[in-house]
């Protein structure tokens, strides 16, 4: 039952096929049995998954229930949870055990899920292949000696090797989209600003935002219905209603104008990320939709941008973590400032402190307005591609990597190229937009994510779009070997 | 060489508000250590700040007293530094677009003259918790109670030219902000806290001298002694040969001497950039013009109205409308006893010495506007003299029968018989011969000696008027 969509579990339990107690105690077996191979979670909550589970029984039985009510998830370790370990993949918050809830798992814990943990991840958020976790790698469920994608790494992981039924993730500058297309999934990124960072540890805060990984753009849109919506509590969630996501899914596409980037078929592109996503264009089409080239010009300039801005963010962020209030503090330390280098040199591992450094340099007096600004300037030229392009075309569909999962250690000796592998999801992230990636292929036994990009606030277009291809193709339900 | 000290104010005030800038915990003074600290104040992960809408109608409020221009668009960023006190590691300030933009204050120095002092800005920011350095055994203690209240920085020109000028102008900074209501302003317990820019010229130069910053000055007359000991400090250093660093000073008031504290702070780059946890605060007019409408009476306008409608001298109504409590006090002495001159003077002089010598503000009078105003009735309707007030005045403090019974109980009526005053006259006289050739002889001098006598024997209770009449009546014979 495990291996089932959220969809047709909820479906199951409305019917009362299994309780959401069977369904929890069995995802809680599979992740005894593989958790040891994948390294998916940093934490299991198997106490509260069965209280939340007998808790969840009893609300449908009362007839209180939502779709949502009983269903297994995983938050990625990046959302405090009260009274549960929240380590953010890091050293430094190795004992950190959070006094509150984010708004998201608030949001969940009131549609009655089942939270059996949290997942693992790139050390505060920062990687793409989730090999930067104080807690380990993770491994990816379709070929255990390749990367899942990061840093959202431990929930695709989990989604993909049916250790949860859907999971929680974040995304700065591609961490859903990317695990996604690596691990077979479908990965949504909604616009900043639609879902409250509240609780959310925060990496860049003007890039951050976080979503739903699960197996369909239906079980997106379930989850959406959950995650979305104005929160007072964070100022830059925008004060807007979310619609209800299910209600479009099945609207036709019929005239829709696909533009596909011309700079997103360039040089680096993989021949068979390539055909899949030309295969997928076909489907379009054959759907009633219309293809059209794009031009973004400036996104050859997103990763620049982007290694500005989110380490500047970055630096500011985490000086918090100084190991006076909470979290890793060295041992013995001799003075104040003893304490602050050997805190943070140790309890920081070693991309993280790449990025402050790279943060901390491009905020410096006399280089701001080369580094900090001109990104600044970029970035609202990359919007301006996005706008301009909108005019033409209701959705952009392009890859979501240039190939599919790499091994692990592969990249490990250079970090640009490293960060490259983010090209075609970071400038989504710069320009606010919301992005997804959904299965639309298999090249070696390996998982081929595309990606759709949508209008400003326009989640539910972007839903619907992705889940007539999925009602059309089976790429989302294929499934690895565990 | 004749020297011009060169004096620019860089004033924190801490907003009245009920919760802080960024999150809903309280603001209240001397709570328990951490226990006014929010998750947000503590610098959780994940925490986010939510501005505080009550702050900015303070900032506004302040920006309309002095004729600011007010930010339409301003923008929260943050200044980075390591500090256990600072949480974030980072405080959410506002460098280059605060609320409150250029502006004035008028203020009038010790000879009456005016002068107008420019305010270069007035932005919002988060104050840091306290770092406890005693009491701890070689550690530190913090304490985060205060970390993120509500501070609005004061920045002026520097345009201040003496020590003297430097308190008149935190005075009626001081003024101006307790008579808005945003901020109690008392200065040792901090809620108003003044660093001083201080360089020295010579009188003529065009060009400043490098500054001193001289931190947290805790009273008006610390600031005067700071600045006037760093101002010393610069010109015997300069005329010696030597030559002023720009570095951070402390002002020792125990041993009333500036001392150096960090002389790395050229070196700090804090690294501003927008919040971006926060979004900017736009205002538009219509929130100016309601704020506008919120605004009392200001000094300036209040000491004018009390020149013309009271017929004070400016310099009486300049210490009336010092602050809006002693204003109030006085236009209700005023109401009761209808005689603005005479409520002056009581509430200038005499009560005023009252309340310095026992260090009470005047919300806090032992003797209250309608005690005052009955006292001075009782002048006004000749039932005492001016000089038995005086005693009825101390016998008033810690006592709370009525004036009325006070006279009454004490015996103080004045004595108005003229038959009673009629024979203390001719006692005096019959008493003193000498006194009374003397004076024959055309020595008039001697006359207050008689009015002293009579008033001696009276126990000061003849009306003087009668008194001063019959005297003169009966001497020239």
């Amino acid at each position: 039952m495990s291996r089932r969509t959220v969809a047709e579990l909820s479906r199951s339990l409305a019917q009362g096929e299994f309780s959401s107690t069977e369904l929890t105690r069995d995802y809680l077996d599979r992740i005894r049995k593989f958790n040891g191979v994948y390294n998916a979670y940093i934490t299991v909550t198997e106490e509260l998954a069965l209280a939340q589970a007998a808790a969840a029984d009893q609300r449908r039985a009362r007839g209180e229930h939502g779709p949502l009510t009983g269903i297994p998830l995983a938050h990625k370790d990046i959302f405090c949870m009260q009274d549960v370990l929240t380590t953010c993949g890091s050293k430094m918050l190795a004992n950190f055990i959070s006094p509150y809830n984010a708004t998201v798992v608030e949001r969940f814990n009131a549609a009655g899920t089942v939270t059996l943990g949290k997942t693992n991840m790139d050390e505060f958020a920062m990687g793409s292949s989730n090999e930067t976790s104080f807690f380990g790698a993770v491994r990816n469920p379709w070929d255990t000696q390749r990367v899942p994608g990061g840093s959202s790494g431990g929930s695709a992981a989990a989604v993909a090797a049916d250790l949860c039924a859907m999971a929680t993730g974040t995304d700065t500058g591609g961490s859903i989209r990317q695990p996604a297309a690596f691990c077979g999934i479908t990965g949504f990124k909604p616009s900043y600003g639609r879902i409250s960072r509240w609780g959310m540890i925060a990496f860049a805060s003007s890039l951050d935002q976080a979503g739903p990984i699960c197996k369909s753009a239906e079980d997106a849109a379930l989850m959406m219905n959950v995650m979305a919506g104005p929160d007072i509590k964070d100022s830059t969630c925008v004060d807007l209603t979310a619609p209800d996501y299910m209600a479009t899914l099945n609207d036709s596409l019929k005239g829709l104008r696909i533009g596909v980037p011309k700079q997103h078929l360039a040089k680096g592109l993989g021949a068979e990320v390539e055909s899949a996503l030309q295969q997928a264009l076909k489907v379009y089409e054959s759907l009633g939709a219309t293809v059209h080239e794009v031009d973004l010009p400036n996104s050859h300039l997103s990763v620049s941008a982007y290694y500005v801005i989110a380490p500047a963010e970055a630096s500011a962020n985490l000086s918090r973590f100084d190991g006076v209030r909470y979290g890793y503090r060295c041992e013995n330390p001799a003075n104040l400032e003893d304490m602050y280098k050997r805190t943070r040199s140790e309890g920081f591992g070693s991309e993280v402190k790449r990025r402050i450094m790279v943060g901390t340099y491009a905020l410096s007096a006399g280089f701001y307005d080369a580094y900090y600004l001109k990104a600044q300037q970029i970035r609202r030229l990359i919007k301006n591609d996005f706008d301009n392009a909108f005019k033409d075309v209701d959705v952009i569909i392009g890859p979501t990597t240039p190939h599919t999962a790499f091994k692990i250690g592969e990249k490990n000796d250079d970090p640009v190229t490293m960060y490259l592998e983010d090209i075609y999801t970071i400038a989504v992230n710069l320009a606010g937009l919301p992005g997804m990636s959904i299965p639309a292929g298999l090249h070696n036994g390996l998982p081929i994510g595309i990606q759709l990009v949508g209008k400003d606030f326009d989640e539910a277009r972007l839903l619907n779009i992705a889940h007539q291809y999925q009602q059309n193709t089976d790429w989302h339900l294929q499934r690895p070997e565990v | 060489m004749v020297w011009e000290t060169v004096i620019g104010l860089e004033v924190h005030v801490q907003l009245d508000t009920k919760s802080k800038l960024f999150s809903g915990s309280s603001t209240t003074f001397g709570a328990k250590p951490n226990t006014q600290a929010g998750i947000y104040d503590l610098a959780m992960p994940g925490t986010l700040p939510v501005f505080n809408e009550e702050v900015l109608r303070m900032a506004v409020k302040f920006g309309l007293a002095i004729d600011a221009e007010i930010g339409r668009k301003s923008v929260f960023d943050r200044k980075n530094y390591f500090y256990p006190d600072l949480p974030k590691g980072y405080q959410v300030t506002q460098l280059a677009f605060p609320t409150v933009g250029k502006g004035s204050l008028q203020i009038t120095l010790e000879d009456g003259t005016e002068k107008v002092i420019g305010i270069t800005r007035a932005h919002i920011e988060e104050d840091a918790g306290k770092s406890l350095h005693e009491d701890f055994q070689g550690l530190t203690g913090i304490d985060l109670n205060r970390a993120g209240t509500a501070l609005l920085e004061i920045v002026s020109e520097p345009e201040l030219r003496s020590a003297k000028e430097a308190v008149a102008y935190l005075k009626k900074l001081h003024s101006i902000i307790r008579y808005l209501g945003i901020s109690d302003g008392n200065m040792s317990q901090g809620s108003m806290r003044c660093d001083a820019n201080v360089s020295v010229r010579k009188v003529g130069a065009k060009e400043f001298g490098t500054r001193a910053e001289i931190k947290n000055i805790n009273s008006f007359r610390f600031v005067e002694k700071a600045i006037i000991h760093e101002a010393q400090r610069q010109i015997e250093l300069i005329e010696d040969g030597g030559r002023v660093i720009q570095e951070t000073r402390l002002y020792d008031a125990d041993k009333d001497e500036t001392r150096s504290m960090r002389s790395k702070e050229v070196a700090n780059d804090y690294r501003y950039f927008p919040e971006p946890d926060l979004l900017p605060v736009v205002i538009d007019e219509a929130y100016i013009d309601a704020v506008r409408a919120q605004l009392p009476e200001l000094p300036n306008a209040k000491r004018a109205r009390f020149v013309s409608q009271y017929g004070l001298s400016d310099y009486d109504a300049g210490v009336l409308a010092s602050s809006r409590e002693m204003g109030d006090f006085y236009e209700e002495v005023v109401k009761i006893c209808g005689d603005a001159k005479l409520s002056s003077n009581w509430v200038t002089v005499d009560l005023q010495a009252l309340l310095n010598k026992n260090d009470i503000e005047i919300e806090n009078s032992p003797i209250s506007a309608a005690r005052l105003g009955a006292l001075i009735g009782r002048i006004k309707d000749q039932t005492i003299s001016s000089k038995i007030a005086k005693t009825v005045f101390e016998a008033m403090i810690g006592n709370d029968q009525s004036v009325d019974e006070i006279i009454e109980s004490q015996g103080l009526k004045q004595v108005t018989d003229s038959g009673a005053i009629e024979k203390l006259v001719d006692e005096v006289i019959a008493g003193n011969p000498e006194q009374v050739a003397q004076y024959r002889a055309g020595k008039e001098k001697v006359f207050a000696f008689f009015i002293g006598q009579a008033m001696k024997v009276s126990k000061g209770k003849a009306n003087p008027e009668q008194l001063n009449a019959l005297l003169l009546q009966k001497l020239k014979g």
